[in-house]
């Protein structure tokens, strides 16, 4: 579990973006498993995030035309070995309301659909911008609980983008951006619980 | 930065330049419909303008009346029937001409000229040479086109059979005629300038040849102002019936004005429905994008509001958008709409005769023009500027509320389960905003159906001809006798050289009456198992002859309201003049004219007459055609000769010329019609699920997949527009049919399979070219920019 942390403007979502395949470094290469992923052809990109990368977005990004489980299944669809829709949404806790539609959904209930879409393909990555900032802090820890449940139950490498230093505390490692660059780094060896921190 | 201009108009320019390809879409739909609506209305008001000026200057009459033969001094009791201010006697008729290097006879109308002085009325514009001098009784004046046909100049003879007397006549003069404007040979259905002319000749050559001193067999009379012609009409018919009158007229029947005037009337017409579909498409189209754009600027009202912006200034901003738009559109259609008016009056003066065409557009029509299309356009964006106009501030800057979709009982189905995410996607939206997916589907079947009015044009001209030239008449040529005479010159014709097979008819001129309506048809009395010019109906092809009653065209017994079995009155107007009482009793469509048909024994019976016939079909031996021609110069009192083929040929030609081009226009404008339609739907589909479809590109869908489900969504619309589209394209080819009939030509409602097969094709081809363009912004998707923002 990892957190970057800094002031806007820092490259904490440029660096996200590069990890996950989304945008391309001036210079520099990004590595995965031993392969290069920046240069390589669009649909290399596109296979990479398809069968390695799992996104969660600020403003959740649900398609509304579909159902929670069918958002869900919308990946599920096309991974190799996913879990059923239904089993990823019991992971972030909401097993009971599979054929909602994102209009019928609260924000934190939302975000936990994403976060079940991002985890259901079984990703090596999980990769996280402000998961939590368009929520009150109450359905932003339900929303990180649901986080650090996939990170200890499932090891999926997560990297969460935040504004707010409290979330570092459930980190393993936090990396602190300035100006484009990492400041510091931190490593966290006595990292809390989520329900134990509050904002 | 540019000074002088406000922040709002900046962004105006700045919207309109993000939105260019939208815009010029909507653009080019505006321009085309203002472009027809110019064209028809310059054309036709200039086409209105230059006859009336020709009639003025040139002193066309307005009642005419053909008699037998008449003394000179009726004239005095003429010019005194109350109402008359001119009128002019002329020796009128029908000469066979052999011109030298031409094998077939010709024949031409053959008018006389006052032998002093200019004539009172249908006065000649000479073109070339000069008028006859008096006492020549070898000088002629022939027609412009006649002349051009063949080569003719000044100082060239030619030789006329005047009444069975030859005699060679030296061309002094070149001329046109307000009563000739459409020269049409009697009995045929299109100008041919080969085989048929005018020539004017002096008077006295005329009086010699046809024996008509000091008399005279047409009369031509102008009237006073707000005199009604009907009433001078019957008092001139009571004053020439003794002397073998066939019915005075007014201009509303003489058969080139008519033709003229049903061309004004065609413009008219065209200037109301096409343009009528193109502003509405436009209208739809304005409708669509605003609704788009200010549901997108949602918050930037809220915020224009919030700093203090009117909610009438809100609403300029945006009518100023779509007054730019239109404005755009109407200045490309003013520069194509002149252009195609000034080429449709070239198009006039080249199938009519006018010595001069007046084209100097008022600005009336342009103004017409330009309200039109500004107030489509403002109607169609009104619900979208009144909604922005009332959005609340507190309200607009909130993001919209996200749609409610609700699972359909489908998607409890089993059916579903095998329906993938993005298919489902597609259909839910479908289904959650019916009426926009009607409304864009609606538009490429307006589309479809626009293009298929235009390519069915084709077709129906193809089965005008196949059933006028081929499946009704099977002669090699019809030639008509100037005085019907006795059974037995069928006889004498069918000896003639090459002649394999001949029928004879009787064709003599009528007033067909019923109730209070009449018009002037000729009778054709024709004997049963004719097999080469059979009655023809276009449904069932010949049909039998009736033994006692009249075979009526369903053209005029609309036109009279009578059904079968009605009785109604036929005035001959040749001969004894008998009036009879007759019945219907077979009603046949036909494509032109509105023929009527007796058997010869009841015609002859009615007339009190022995059996005579004056129109003649024959076959003729190719290999002996020469002789056979060779004779017909030498047969006199041949009112006319027509060859079947050189009469479809001169159709085809005519058609092609002027239809065929407009069948291309047409067909360019209906492409920019589903243009854009098709055009507006994808991009408009595109911007409001860009943030969607680029979510799904970071969960790892691929730029086939997402297209997909964008472009899947127009392909079921499309397929979906395709029966509509055809449907309508029927209906509308049907109506414009109907609005286009005339008493002298019914278009009918013809459309192959295959043309509507390569009209969809065109569609379909617009679809996958807007579907490509798309498709490459799809491709450039921004997928990070879209993700940070909310919608």
């Amino acid at each position: 579990m990892l957190v970057l942390l800094g002031p806007s403007g820092s490259g904490k979502s440029t660096l996200l973006n590069i990890l996950g395949g989304l945008d391309v470094p001036t210079s520099g290469t990004v590595r995965f498993r031993d392969a290069d992923i920046i240069g390589t052809s669009e649909s290399n990109m596109t296979r990479y995030r398809r069968d390695h990368v799992g996104f969660v977005f600020q403003f959740y990004n649900l398609i509304p035309s579909l159902t929670a489980r069918e958002n869900v299944a919308l990946v599920t669809e096309i991974a190799g070995d996913p879990f059923s829709p239904e089993e990823a949404l019991g992971l972030v806790g909401l097993g009971a309301r599979l054929d909602h539609f994102p209009a019928q959904l609260s924000g934190g209930e939302q975000q936990r659909v994403a976060i079940a879409r991002a985890i259901a393909k079984r990703p090596d990555i999980l990769l996280c911008d402000e998961p939590t900032g368009a929520l009150d802090s109450e359905t932003g820890l339900l929303v990180l609980e649901a986080l650090e449940r996939v990170n200890r139950e499932l090891g999926t490498t997560t990297a969460v983008i935040t504004h707010n230093a409290v979330i570092a505390d459930m980190a393993d490692r936090v990396f602190r951006f300035a100006d484009g660059r990492i400041e510091r780094t931190i490593v966290n060896d006595d990292k809390c619980a989520a329900r134990e921190m509050s904002w | 930065m540019v000074t002088g201009v406000s922040s709002l108009n900046r962004k105006l320019l700045r919207d309109l330049w993000r939105l260019k390809m939208q815009v010029v879409a909507i653009a080019l739909v505006i321009a085309s419909g203002v472009a027809l609506l110019i064209m028809a209305l310059t054309s036709g008001e200039a086409l209105k303008e230059t006859t009336n000026a020709y009639y003025e200057r040139y002193a066309f009459a307005e009642v005419f009346a053909s008699v037998k033969r008449a003394p000179e001094r009726l004239m005095d009791k003429i010019t005194q029937i109350s109402g008359v201010k001119r009128a002019q006697s002329r020796i009128v008729d029908i000469a066979t001409l052999d011109v030298y290097g031409f094998a077939e006879p010709a024949t031409a109308r053959v008018v006389s000229l006052p032998s002093s002085g200019r004539p009172a009325l249908n006065q000649i514009a000479l073109r070339q040479g000069r008028m006859p001098k008096r006492e020549r009784l070898d000088e002629g004046v022939v027609g412009e086109r006649f002349a051009a046909a063949h080569g003719l100049r000044l100082g060239d003879q030619i030789s006329v059979l005047l009444n069975g007397r030859r005699r060679a006549v030296s061309i002094v003069g070149v001329a046109l005629a307000p009563e000739f404007i459409y020269v049409i040979a009697p009995g045929s259905i299109m100008p041919d300038d080969l085989r048929f002319g005018v020539v004017w000749m002096n008077r006295d050559a005329l009086a010699g040849a046809f024996d008509m001193e000091e008399a005279f067999n047409d009369v031509t009379l102008s009237l006073t102002r707000g005199t009604d012609p009907d009433t001078v009409i019957e008092k001139l018919d009571a004053i020439l019936a003794r002397y073998g009158g066939v019915g005075a007229y007014a201009r509303d029947r003489q058969i080139s004005n008519r033709f003229v005037q049903n061309e004004i009337a065609q413009a008219d017409t065209m200037a109301l429905i096409l343009p009528a579909i193109f502003m509405a498409v436009a209208a739809f189209l304005t409708n669509m994008i605003m609704t788009r754009l200010t549901a997108t600027e949602r918050d930037q009202i809220g915020l224009f509001k919030a700093f203090g912006y009117s909610n009438a200034m809100i609403a300029w901003h945006y009518v100023k958008m779509v007054l730019v738009i239109a404005a755009l559109g109407i200045g490309l259609g003013f520069g194509v709409g002149s252009w195609l008016g000034q080429y449709m009056l070239q198009m006039y003066g080249e199938n009519y005769q006018f010595p001069f065409l007046i084209y100097r557009p008022g600005p009336q029509s342009f103004a017409i023009a330009a309200l039109v299309s500004i107030a489509t356009t403002l109607v169609g964006s009104m619900t979208a500027v009144r909604a922005a106009a009332a959005l609340p501030p507190a309200e607009a800057m909130r993001p919209p509320a996200p749609p409610v979709y609700r699972r359909s009982w489908l998607a409890k189905t089993k059916l579903a389960n095998m329906i993938d995410a993005p298919t489902r996607m597609i259909l839910r939206r479908l289904g959650r905003w019916p009426i926009s997916a009607a409304f864009s589907m609606l538009g490429i079947a307006l589309s479809l159906a626009v293009l298929l009015l235009a390519l069915q044009w084709h077709d129906a001209i193809q089965e005008i001809i196949q059933d006028y030239f081929f499946r009704s008449q099977h002669q090699d040529v019809s030639i008509a006798l100037f005085e019907a005479a006795p059974e037995r010159v069928l006889h004498d014709i069918s000896a003639l050289p090459g002649v394999m097979a001949a029928e004879g008819q009787r064709i003599v001129s009528a007033r067909i009456r019923h109730a209070n309506v009449s018009r002037r048809q000729a009778v054709i009395g024709t004997t049963e198992g004719a097999t080469l010019a059979p009655i023809h109906d276009v449904m069932q092809g010949a049909i039998a002859v009736p033994p006692g009653g009249v075979a009526i065209s369903s053209t005029l017994a609309d036109v009279l309201g009578i059904a079968r079995g009605d009785a109604f009155f036929i005035d001959i107007l040749e001969g004894r003049r008998p009036t009879a009482s007759v019945h219907v009793t077979a009603i046949f469509e036909t494509y032109m004219d509105t023929p009527v048909y007796m058997h010869l024994d009841t015609l002859s019976r009615i007339m009190r007459e022995r059996r005579l016939m004056n129109l003649f079909h024959l076959r003729v031996d190719p290999t002996q055609r020469p002789q056979f021609l060779a004779a017909l110069k030498e047969t006199p009192r041949l009112s006319a000769v027509n060859f079947r083929k050189a009469g479809m040929q001169m159709f085809r030609e005519t058609i092609e010329k002027n239809i065929m081009v407009f069948i291309g226009f047409y067909t360019i404008f209906s492409c920019s019609l589903a243009f854009g339609v098709i055009y507006n739907t994808l991009r408009i589909a595109l911007a409001e699920r860009s943030r969607e479809l680029a979510t799904l590109r970071v969960l790892g869908f691929s730029r086939a997949e997402i297209s997909y489900i964008l472009l899947g969504e127009s392909g079921i619309l499309t397929v979906a527009a395709l029966p509509v589209g055809i449907v309508c394209g029927i209906l509308l080819s049907g109506y414009i049919a109907e609005q286009f009939s005339t008493e002298l030509f019914r278009v009918p409602l013809m459309i192959k399979d295959a043309t509507a097969g390569i009209a969809a094709i065109g569609v379909l081809l617009t679809v996958g070219i807007c579907a490509i363009i798309v498709r490459r912004r799809l491709d450039r998707l921004n997928l990070i920019e879209v993700l940070k923002t909310r919608e």
